[in-house]
């Protein structure tokens, strides 16, 4: 153990962080019954960081244009040494980091951690959300095969949909009218640079307003405690509770490497704009509660079209998610609640029977 | 016809209007056709007498400029029956059955004329059908054999490669079965009128309407258009080899050649059948009792053991590809990515095709030959799917040792945790 | 953040159990990080060096080397995930197309003495241009884009203008 500390003064000689990192080792979080919930965001932080390296690490084999993804791809799957596992490994991970980012943001919704003054904590957090999903429609399409494709195709094609703007956007997108290698290339440009960049900066934001405003306590245990201080139960940040983080974590690790190598992630067909659209074209799962609603809404509502009509919806409730702390206060709180429990059954709700669905 | 509200002062503006008018009508009329008064009647005549424009302007004779003066005579441009109609504008009226061959060929033998519209086109259609069992039926005086507008229609006659034709070739055997598939109107030529039927069943027939390839055979690629009669038995063989090169080629060079000929057996067909010609399957040769070699052969005769060993040969390769494609499968849904093993499992397939074909020399050795670099192919597919079993075996053998690591790290952050716990409470209190 | 070493009575005697688990904890915790950390980077390391293919190719497939194919002979080779055929002509040219026949799918192959591509199945014959010319093939085969670079024979899908 000297020699680490013999480390660390020499270090700290030099970077003077004693004096800075001081504050984290008074940071405490709350212990109650439902204090479970304050890994997820971490573990989403975890998922994040390997999907950083195991991006970079795929950047060294991967290129992108029409005539080369599919097969760098294929490359990296059957020729590269263990490129089946870092591949697979970006793949499960995403799918499980939207989720534990969806969990989190529900978690922090359902604690009433968005109330003051931690709102744009809140607003921060769900622009990552909205970024990670971006994360996962760029990336879905890199491999360039079959399903990517299409999925594409009608992903950019609802948003074409939105009155005024939408087209646009959509021509932005797509790099052009139609997908095409133009989309891969815009697509990767984002996925590896502009969506990381604008990642790095909020996530940057995010944690230090956790870590000035501290872990947020439930309202009425923060009443009760106010009330009687000797029941307050907190464990102290460093090492106890970034100690059990670290298991989370492991276990993460664990189960991603499971994943990757008893279901690894499959090449599709590389993709031909020429040929039809397989029959049950659907999106990535994360999307699917969209999709689906959009597919039973009916083509005309009233004087408008349907599908506009649901994109519009989608749009403001994501408006209003965003707005939450502003909107929550007071007696409004109970409603609030109300809508938190609708939207998480619907989105689940729909997710299971868009997966079901034909 | 619309009228004209113009305020032509000029009397001579009105007199050149009008002439442009009438000229645009009838460049229009002659473009559209040659002037043909006898569909004027014939169109709303009913029965055999009828004939509507409609259906007239279908038949490429029409298309092309000509009118019904043409084949039944007469003048076309009359609107006087006695005139369109009479004995001195050469009116022929209905042709008998017996005549049409005649009347037809008067066109389509003559090369100079023929030249004027199609020189491509064979001329020599009348002096086959001379040598046809209808034409020579026809000759001594049976009017209920095929003539010409029997097979190609009448007044709607179109171009064989147009897909309406009742002689495009997907439609020619449902026309030869209008009277061949007609128990009663083939009674009394003694002939069977199964043949449609067992066509339908054929691969050829599949083949043309299914598949849509027009190379497959119909009835007139075997039996002639103009000139159609069986194939006699001794050359039967001959019509299949046109196509099915290989097997005819192994087949002259067999022993079945002799036999079959002194057996007065057709090539071919003996095993094959003529019309109802199936997929041939494994179990078309052997000895059970769907294959035909024990038609002829005994147990223990040298072809009988012939037809066994053949069997077993194609049977081992089969199976040696399936297994092979079975387990690159399993391989496959195991996410491990085997498309070169399965790609080279096309060229073993190509050889049991192959061989398919080389049993037709009824030797063994030949056959062998086909069948020896399939089993080499098969076998080496089969050993690159257990490779890739083994590389999945692999990946989960390293899975659980990196498991097995992070239970250790668990396990020891679990214990230190609670150590500095333990000694965190013994300090507060 | 050391823990507190309380058990240790002695600083020269036996060490004592709540000592004995402390090192056992730290062995343990030592041996977990290094294995995982193992685990972690020997995949990733090999990940690191390049493979033996390292060119997977953009859309082109290396058929053959110069001089490999003597005039008036032709080679299969995969071309994706079907075969192809590189023709040499005896005038020296390149040809390449789709080895798949277009009848039942056999793969054909290039005769020298007819210098024609033949499909062996069904007797189906096809020019050098990929045409078919005779036999039960309905259509072509599908032509391919030759490029000689250096002294390897680059095959690709036609590109469209």
């Amino acid at each position: 153990m000297s020699v680490f500390v013999k480390v660390h003064d020499w270090l700290d000689e030099r970077f003077g962080w004693n004096e800075l990192l001081a504050p984290l080792r008074k940071k405490t979080v709350p212990l109650h019954r439902l204090s479970y919930w304050y890994f997820l965001g971490g573990i989403t932080l975890f998922l994040f960081v390997i999907q950083v390296l195991t991006g970079i690490l795929l950047l060294l084999y991967y290129r992108p244009g029409a005539n080369e993804a599919f097969e760098s791809v294929q490359h990296i799957m059957t020729k590269v040494k263990f490129g089946w596992l870092i591949r697979s490994i970006h793949s499960w991970s995403a799918n499980l980091m939207v989720f534990t980012a969806f969990a989190h943001m529900f978690s922090v919704a359902f604690l009433k951690a968005y109330r003051k003054p931690r709102e744009l904590t809140w607003v921060s957090g769900m622009i990552l959300l909205f970024l990670v999903l971006g994360f996962g429609f760029s990336g879905y399409l890199l491999p360039w095969n079959t399903l990517a494709f299409f999925a594409t195709k009608v992903g950019t094609e609802i948003t074409g949909q939105v009155p005024v703007i939408g087209r646009p956007i959509m021509i932005f997108l797509r790099g052009g009218e139609e997908v095409t290698g133009a989309t891969l290339t815009r697509f990767f440009g984002f996925h590896v640079a502009v969506l990381p960049g604008l990642a790095t900066m909020l996530i940057g934001l995010h944690i230090l307003l956790v870590q000035r405003f501290g872990i947020s306590v439930p309202p009425r245990l923060e009443a009760e405690w106010k009330t009687k201080p000797a029941a307050l139960r907190e464990m102290k940040f460093f090492p106890n509770f970034a100690l059990r983080e670290l298991m989370a974590w492991y276990v993460a690790l664990g189960v991603l490497g499971a994943l990757a190598a008893i279901f690894p992630w499959d090449l599709g067909v590389k993709a031909d704009p020429f040929v039809a659209a397989p029959a049950g074209i659907k999106p990535e799962w994360y999307f699917l509660f969209m999709f689906q609603t959009l597919k039973l809404i009916p083509s005309k509502v009233w004087f408008m079209d349907g599908e506009v009509l649901g994109v519009l919806a989608f749009g403001a409730a994501g408006a209003v998610w965003l707005l939450l702390p502003f909107i929550d206060g007071g007696r409004a709180r109970k409603w609030v609640n109300a809508l938190a429990v609708l939207a998480l059954t619907y989105i689940v709700g729909m997710t299971i029977y868009g997966h079901f669905a034909h | 016809m619309a009228t004209l509200h113009i305020n032509i002062p000029a009397s001579w503006a009105r007199r050149w209007l009008l002439a442009i008018v009438a000229g645009l009508l009838f460049a229009g009329l002659a473009h559209a056709q040659t002037k043909n008064t006898c569909l004027d009647c014939h169109s709303v005549l009913t029965d055999n007498l009828g004939v509507t424009e409609e259906k007239f302007n279908q038949d490429i004779h029409a298309q092309k400029g000509l009118t019904c003066a043409s084949c039944h005579g007469g003048d076309a441009t009359s609107d006087d029956p006695e005139v369109s109609m009479g004995k001195k504008a050469g009116f022929k009226g209905k042709i008998s059955r017996a005549q049409i061959p005649q009347l037809c060929g008067s066109c389509h033998s003559d090369p100079a004329y023929m030249r004027k519209y199609n020189p491509s086109l064979r001329t020599d259609q009348l002096s086959q059908y001379h040598t046809s069992i209808h034409g020579k039926r026809l000759a001594s005086g049976d009017t209920k054999v095929a003539v010409c507008v029997d097979c190609h229609s009448v007044h709607d006659i179109r171009l064989p490669s147009d897909p309406r034709s009742t002689v495009y070739p997907v439609n020619v055997a449902s026309t030869c079965a209008r009277c061949h598939a007609d128990a009663e109107r083939m009674k009394e030529y003694k002939i069977p009128t199964n043949q449609f039927a067992e066509y339908k069943t054929s691969v050829h027939h599949e083949a043309l309407t299914v598949r849509g390839d027009l190379s497959a055979p119909n009835c007139t690629t075997c039996h002639g258009n103009h000139g159609a009669t069986p194939p006699g038995a001794s050359s039967v063989a001959n019509v299949c080899s046109t196509c099915h090169v290989f097997q005819a080629q192994l087949f002259e060079t067999s022993p079945h050649k002799a036999a079959f000929a002194s057996a007065g057996m057709p090539g071919c067909v003996t095993c094959h059948s003529n019309h109802a010609i199936l997929h041939p399957t494994d179990s078309l040769i052997g000895t059970n009792d769907k294959a035909v070699c024990a038609q002829c052969h005994t147990d223990g005769d040298p072809g009988f053991l012939a037809a066994n060993k053949m069997r077993d040969q194609l049977a081992q390769l089969a199976a040696a590809i399936d297994n092979a494609d079975q387990i690159l499968s399993q391989a496959e849904r195991s996410g491990m990515e085997v498309s070169q093993a399965k790609l080279d499992l096309v060229q073993a397939r190509d050889t049991l095709t192959k061989a398919r074909v080389s049993i037709h020399s009824v030797n063994v050795e030949r056959v062998q030959q086909d069948i020896k670099p399939g089993l080499a192919a098969a076998a080496k597919n089969y050993e690159a799917g257990k490779e890739a079993l083994k590389e999945r075996n692999y990946r989960r053998f390293g899975l659980g040792l990196s498991l097995i690591a992070i239970a250790i790290m668990l396990i020891g952050l679990k214990l230190y945790l609670k150590q500095i716990e333990s000694g965190q409470e013994s300090q507060a209190t | 953040m050391a823990p507190t070493d309380q058990g240790i009575t002695q600083p020269n005697g036996p060490a004592s159990a709540p000592v004995r688990r402390r090192r056992f904890v730290e062995a343990l915790l030592g041996s977990g990080f290094v294995l995982s950390a193992v685990a972690f980077f020997y995949p990733v390391l090999r990940f690191l060096i390049p493979p033996a293919e390292s060119d997977m190719g953009s859309g082109s497939v290396v058929a053959a080397r110069v001089g490999e194919l003597k005039p008036n002979s032709g080679k299969v080779f995969r071309f994706g995930s079907r075969p192809g055929l590189l023709v040499r002509t005896a005038g020296g040219e390149y040809r390449a197309m789709s080895a798949t026949c277009t009848h039942l799918a056999c793969t054909v192959q290039y005769r020298d003495d007819t210098r024609e591509v033949w499909c062996a199945c069904h007797n189906g014959k096809y020019d050098i241009n990929g045409r078919n010319v005779s036999g039960p093939p309905p259509r072509p085969l599908e032509a391919f884009e030759v490029q000689v670079r250096g002294d390897e024979i680059f095959v690709r899908r036609r590109q469209e203008s």
